[in-house]
């Protein structure tokens, strides 16, 4: 099969994708994540065959650069690519040697050096990813900058929601927990709020945004709300969010005890939302942490799906972003 | 060796003696010899004379708060290059931040500087002293004998002094020598890793905020001090309404306390910050634009007393790092006066009250001890800028005679420009035409 039939054969339009870069989806028209959508469709069926593997990247180089420990969305990014017979090089760079001083835009320039077409990059400082655009030959892919931006996360979660939801527009979204200092509840906002959601950011008052208060130009359609069973009343969607155990030495919640007692999601508070409430978490879960454990392997759970949908937007992804429905 | 000058046909503004009209100056060994009517002196009297037509004549402007960065960091700066900067911006004496690697907190120090000014500076460069040894904010430094030495005040600038009793105990000792303490003041713990300022743009950019809580409490709080000691406390770069609003208030109660504002604070807001802008990364960071507006309000009815650069020159490498990595501050001499004209050019504030926060006024703090600085009155040192108001020109940073390319500025236009500037009799920079 060849990049040409992959477009004709699976009708992926070749409109509107002009994005050498993939930095944020805060500027993202609906004509584009309906986009993402449809070649995620393709993708996924891809998946769903005896021999998973398309060669519409053959020949095209892959780099990850994280400067963070992971190990979900690290080799998600390189299956997708070597679902698409991309070669991938793996750079594992660490905060320190941010602290040693190595430079990012030498970093980049080396990688494209050996050839790197893309790159795929995560780094705990916002806007590391926009730095590395500004000077980067290839493309940038962001995969998560500090607590600014992880667009493959909240497209895979778009496109998860539309698997069980005809539209995102007028869905009551409820994302629960520190979105104080989440990329994920960031770019889901932009996400779900462009596509006519209503969102409810729910959690301690210290770890829900600063400076979001009332009614606010940028981000419509928003609320906070610090009272678990006032925010699942008649929620579509709920999304937990990992707390982060240093959010307690931090001094931003008491203890992690008062948090659960607050917040976790258990099918009790649960069931203030629709009887088809969709229950998702970007992962890795603290069972019976943010989520009881029942919750999270309950029937109204996708968290699994969450994780091989993703697979799927982010092989269209790169398959955008390398100009594959350009062919 | 100095020559006379007569610089004619200009507008002069000489706030200290409420002048503003057409007038001729007559400059003689260094020092403002008279002034007239148009056209009364005798072009044939002179060395040179300067046809200011068109343009506005003022005292040379004074700036109380720079960083040169010599000794110890002359990649970003130097005291020749950062002097010359300043000319070229008009100014005439600056205030050089004892933030220099050594810190200038001891005479050894501070003689260090006051040498290669000499050496190197053609306009006058005046040190500041730290409040505490090595800006630890651990013990006092020897704060009488930097006076000795000829500081002009004390600042632990770049950090604030986090101790109250420290402070306390600084402003007590400080009082007998007559001399400020300036304190940038700034809660380090509320501030504690923030980037920015703390607000809707800061969400929405991702970053870590900065509130101006962090600002206000230490404003407060140094003022409460001031109140105690009767010592006179300056409040390095203004940046939140609220400070303003404690600051207006300690006026009224008659605490000894004077404020500065920097030309970016009055006209940037954080919006500058977008797209990850590290030449709007400063500290305290801009704000809003209710803020600014406060600040201009501040300005015009006198809460806050003067205007200071700030100025805070980065090499070019450090700036082109991850937000978060970049060193805070902006490299302002070149483009200061003209970016505060918009203000006058949008109806904002009055000429007079510009050149007034920039010369009668820091002249004030200096109280006399240099000879009569920020004025044309006769009798005064010879410093005098001449800039035409209306040239608009485009901010090129590459173009910087500073070695800090770091402005926010960089690529947009601005209307006023200075033309020739003179320290003590002789012109120190002239535009090329």
């Amino acid at each position: 099969m060849t990049e040409n039939s992959l477009n004709e054969n699976q009708g992926i339009e070749a409109v509107s994708w002009n994005r050498k870069h993939l930095l944020d989806i805060d500027d993202f028209s609906t004509s584009e994540f309906d986009l993402v959508m449809k070649t995620a469709d393709v993708m996924k069926d891809v998946l769903s065959r005896p021999i998973k593997k398309v060669p519409a990247l053959r020949g095209k180089t892959i780099g990850t650069l994280f400067y963070e420990p992971s190990t979900r969305t690290r080799s998600s990014f390189e299956l997708a690519a070597k679902n698409l017979s991309a070669d991938v090089v793996n750079l594992a760079a660490s905060s320190s040697s941010i602290a040693k001083g190595e430079n990012l835009i030498d970093t980049v320039h080396t990688l494209e050096a050996v050839g790197v077409d893309v790159l795929i990059m995560r780094h705990p400082i916002a806007g590391a990813s926009h730095l590395a655009a500004r000077y980067a030959k290839s493309s940038i892919i962001n995969a998560g900058d500090g607590a600014h931006a992880h667009p493959t996360q909240a497209l895979l979660d778009m496109y998860t929601i539309l698997k069980h939801k005809p539209c995102i527009q007028g869905l009551k979204i409820v994302i629960l927990g520190d979105s104080r200092h989440s990329r994920v509840a960031r770019s889901n906002i932009w996400g779900f709020t462009a596509m006519g959601a209503s969102v409810t950011l729910c959690g301690p008052r210290s770890l829900l945004p600063v400076g979001l208060t009332g009614q606010h130009a940028v981000y419509s359609n928003i609320k906070l709300e610090t009272d678990i069973s006032l925010a699942l009343d008649g929620a579509d969607v709920v999304m937990a969010l990992r707390m982060q155990k240093e959010r307690q030495s931090a001094g931003l919640i008491p203890d992690i005890r008062e948090y659960v007692a607050q917040f976790r999601l258990t099918s009790e508070r649960l069931a203030a939302a629709r009887p088809d409430v969709v229950v998702m978490h970007p992962g890795p879960v603290n069972e019976d942490i943010e989520i009881s454990s029942e919750v999270a392997s309950g029937p109204h759970s996708v968290i699994n799906e969450q994780v091989s949908n993703g697979l799927a937007v982010r092989m269209a992804v790169l398959y955008l972003i390398t100009g594959g429905n350009k062919e | 060796m100095s020559s006379s000058i007569l610089i004619k046909n200009g507008r002069v503004i000489d706030p200290a003696g409420t002048i503003d009209r057409q007038a001729d100056v007559l400059i003689r060994n260094g020092l403002i010899s008279n002034m007239s009517g148009k056209g009364q002196f005798e072009d044939a009297a002179v060395d040179q004379v300067i046809d200011a037509e068109g343009m506005t004549v003022c005292p040379g402007l004074i700036d109380l708060h720079c960083h040169l960065r010599e000794p110890g960091q002359e990649d970003k700066e130097t005291i020749k290059t950062g002097s010359e900067a300043a000319a070229k911006g008009g100014f005439t004496t600056i205030c050089c931040m004892p933030n220099t690697k050594p810190p200038i907190d001891t005479a050894a120090a501070v003689s260090y500087v006051n040498s290669i000014a000499a050496r190197d500076s053609a306009i006058r460069i005046l040190p500041i002293g730290c409040i505490t040894k090595n800006r630890k904010g651990e013990e006092l430094a020897p704060m009488y004998e930097l006076a000795q030495a000829g500081v002009v005040g004390f600042s632990d600038d770049g950090s604030p002094v986090i101790d109250a009793s420290l402070m306390l105990r600084a402003m007590q000792y400080a009082g007998p020598l007559g001399l400020p303490i300036i304190e940038h003041c700034e809660d380090l713990l509320l501030s504690g890793g923030g980037l920015m300022n703390e607000g809707d743009l800061a969400n929405i950019f991702g970053l870590p905020g900065i509130p101006a809580a962090a600002e206000e409490i230490m404003v407060a709080r140094d003022i409460l001090l001031a109140k105690n000691t009767g010592i006179h406390i300056h409040i390095a770069h203004i940046s939140t309404r609220g400070s303003v609003e404690i600051v207006r208030f300690a006026k009224k109660l008659g605490i000894k306390v004077t404020a500065e504002v920097t030309p970016h604070h009055l006209t940037l807001t954080e919006t500058a910050v977008a797209g990850y802008n590290t030449n709007a990364k400063v500290n305290p960071p801009l704000r809003r634009d209710d803020d600014v507006q406060s600040l201009i309000e501040g300005l015009n009815d006198g809460t806050i007393d003067l205007i200071s650069t700030d100025h805070a020159p980065h090499t070019t490498s450090e700036k082109e790092q991850e937000f978060g990595l970049a060193p805070a501050g902006i490299s302002g001499f070149e483009t200061a006066l003209s970016s505060l004209l918009s203000l006058v050019h949008q109806g904002k504030m009055e000429m007079v009250k510009l050149i007034e926060a920039m010369t009668v006024a820091p002249a004030g703090i200096l109280q006399g001890r240099f000879g009569k600085l920020g004025t044309l009155s006769p009798g005064s040192i010879a410093d005098v800028t001449i800039f035409d108001p209306n040239r608009e020109w485009r901010v090129d940073a590459s173009s910087f005679i500073s070695r800090g390319k770091n402005t926010p500025l960089h690529g947009k236009t601005l209307k006023g420009k200075v033309i020739i500037t003179i320290s003590r009799g002789e012109v120190v920079y002239r535009l090329d035409p």
